[in-house]
């Protein structure tokens, strides 16, 4: 079988704010046999802001890392949900809108670029559920006895990325949970939105969101909430001391990334996965898995 | 000869410039409302907005605060029984506003959004510490110590970049951005 390979795009958060998701994200590509070729001089995805300001300009910026990717050849994924979301829209609204594509095919010759919408634009996740076989083989120090939550958040799944999508009852983000050892919860709240970049422009809401989401997830028995995007990760965990304040409740919920999960239960240790840089430590079952991976 | 086109008729432009759906396809279900995540902190919830545009209602449309509270997780979106892209359509009239420049003073959304963008234009990338001049200055006390707080405990994690990412190619980057805004130097 040929190694997979994709043009890689870890977005802005990833650089800093969310290492952990970068580290753990590479981590485990090497023990899937994943190829991820980090594209080249990547620029900003746009996030929320630019489709409020200019739509076109929001295309282009967009436009710019796809056709890097088309240049190696490659699909791009994104661990983002964020990213992922403006990256396949983008892809999918030039392909069809060609006077659009040509628009903005003007302005990408500044940078020697062009983009003929030939490549195709995955979630990170997406990429790792397509072979729940291969992530069981080699989860070989399994997460027994921890229980997730498993958050897909919005735009992971928002708006359907192709007609028909089932985006009322995904299970695939449960079944990788299953496949790597862990439990996966009954988590009611799992699609509801985090709130967002509200944290800031909103933050009453976006409170009060966070509250509902953490609420629930303590309801349903978790000992850790997964996600699959930076935004979700921040503002579950770094606003939690917030919400505590705002409510009064006593919120003590770890967050973690869905790649940290998997690469605990690949045996990689726990310090390459970036765990030890939240806010939250983990629950014991975790931390009986992070002693086990730093002896495999 | 002349043509007048409506606000509603404006808006509908917008939302097919985005490919969706325009708002007259409404029959007032209310789904949107209900399934709005944010609908408890808005003062116009999105079933009764999209009437209020289907009817012309222009300055009051202007002045609601509402598609500056949506979080675009498109819930809506992928719920309206008409396929009405409402969460496009939110992002359509934030874009409206700023361009009239007519939004609620107060709102940190718009600075918010200027401020990110003005950063990407400058570097390629974003960068936390600028974002966070747009809004810190608009907390309470309270939650800028918390907001400071937060910070700290990022920082001391390792998780606060301490110089601004910036692309290589930014010359091009710029011309490019120059090619779509022709904007000065």
């Amino acid at each position: 079988m040929t190694p997979k390979k994709f043009a890689y795009f870890p977005g802005c958060s990833l650089e800093k704010m969310a290492e952990s998701y970068h580290l753990s994200t590479v981590e485990i590509a090497r023990v899937m046999g994943m190829e991820l070729k980090e594209l080249e001089d990547w620029n900003c995805c746009g996030a929320t802001a630019y489709f409020h300001v200019d739509e076109l300009l929001a295309h282009t910026l967009c436009a710019r890392n796809l056709a890097m990717a088309e240049k190696e050849g490659l699909d791009l994924v994104a661990p983002c949900s964020g990213c992922y979301k403006n990256m396949h829209s983008c892809n999918a609204h030039l392909q069809k809108d060609h006077d659009l594509a040509d628009h903005i095919n003007f302005a990408l010759e500044e940078d020697n670029l062009h983009f003929d919408g030939k490549i195709k634009v995955h979630h990170l996740i997406e990429v790792f559920c397509e072979d729940l076989k291969e992530v069981k083989a080699k989860a070989t120090n399994p997460l027994t006895g921890l229980k997730v939550a498993p958050y897909y958040g919005c735009q992971i799944l928002r708006p359907r990325k192709f007609e028909h999508e089932n985006v009322e009852e995904p299970r695939y983000f449960e079944d990788l949970m299953t496949a790597i050892g862990a439990t996966p919860v009954d988590f009611l709240l799992r699609l509801r939105c985090c709130g967002g970049a509200l944290i800031i422009t909103n933050r009453q809401a976006a409170l009060s969101m966070v509250r509902n989401l953490l609420q629930n997830a303590v309801d349903s028995g978790a000992d850790v909430i997964a996600t699959a995007c930076p935004l979700c990760q921040v503002n579950l965990e770094c606003y939690q001391d917030q919400v505590n304040t705002e409510f009064g409740t006593k919120f003590s919920v770890p967050i973690f990334y869905f790649t940290q999960l998997m690469g605990l239960s690949m045996g990689i240790p726990a310090k390459r996965l970036g765990i030890g840089t939240e806010f939250l430590s983990p629950p014991p079952a975790m931390l009986a898995a992070c002693r086990k991976a730093a002896v495999v | 000869m002349s043509t007048t086109v409506t606000f509603g008729q404006e808006i509908a432009n917008l939302l097919q410039e985005a490919g969706g759906t325009p708002v007259s396809a409404c029959m007032q279900c209310g789904t949107c409302s209900g399934t709005c995540p944010v609908g408890d902190f808005m003062d116009v919830r999105p079933q009764r907005l999209i009437h209020m545009i289907d009817a012309g209602l222009k300055d009051k449309v202007m002045a609601t605060r509402a598609f500056w509270y949506c979080a675009s997780c498109y819930q809506c979106t992928v719920r309206c029984p008409r396929g009405i892209d409402i969460a496009e359509l939110m992002y359509g009239l934030k874009r409206y506003t700023i361009w009239k420049n007519q939004y609620p003073a107060d709102l940190i959304g718009p600075a918010f959004s200027e401020t990110f963008i003005k950063t990407i234009m400058r570097a390629g990338r974003s960068y936390e510490p600028v974002l966070a001049t747009s809004y810190f200055f608009t907390l309470g006390l309270k939650e800028m110590l918390s907001e400071a707080q937060n910070a700290t405990m990022l920082m001391l994690k390792g998780r606060l970049p301490v110089l601004p990412a910036r692309i290589k190619r930014l010359e091009n980057f710029k011309r490019m951005i120059k090619r779509i805004i022709p904007i000065g130097d």
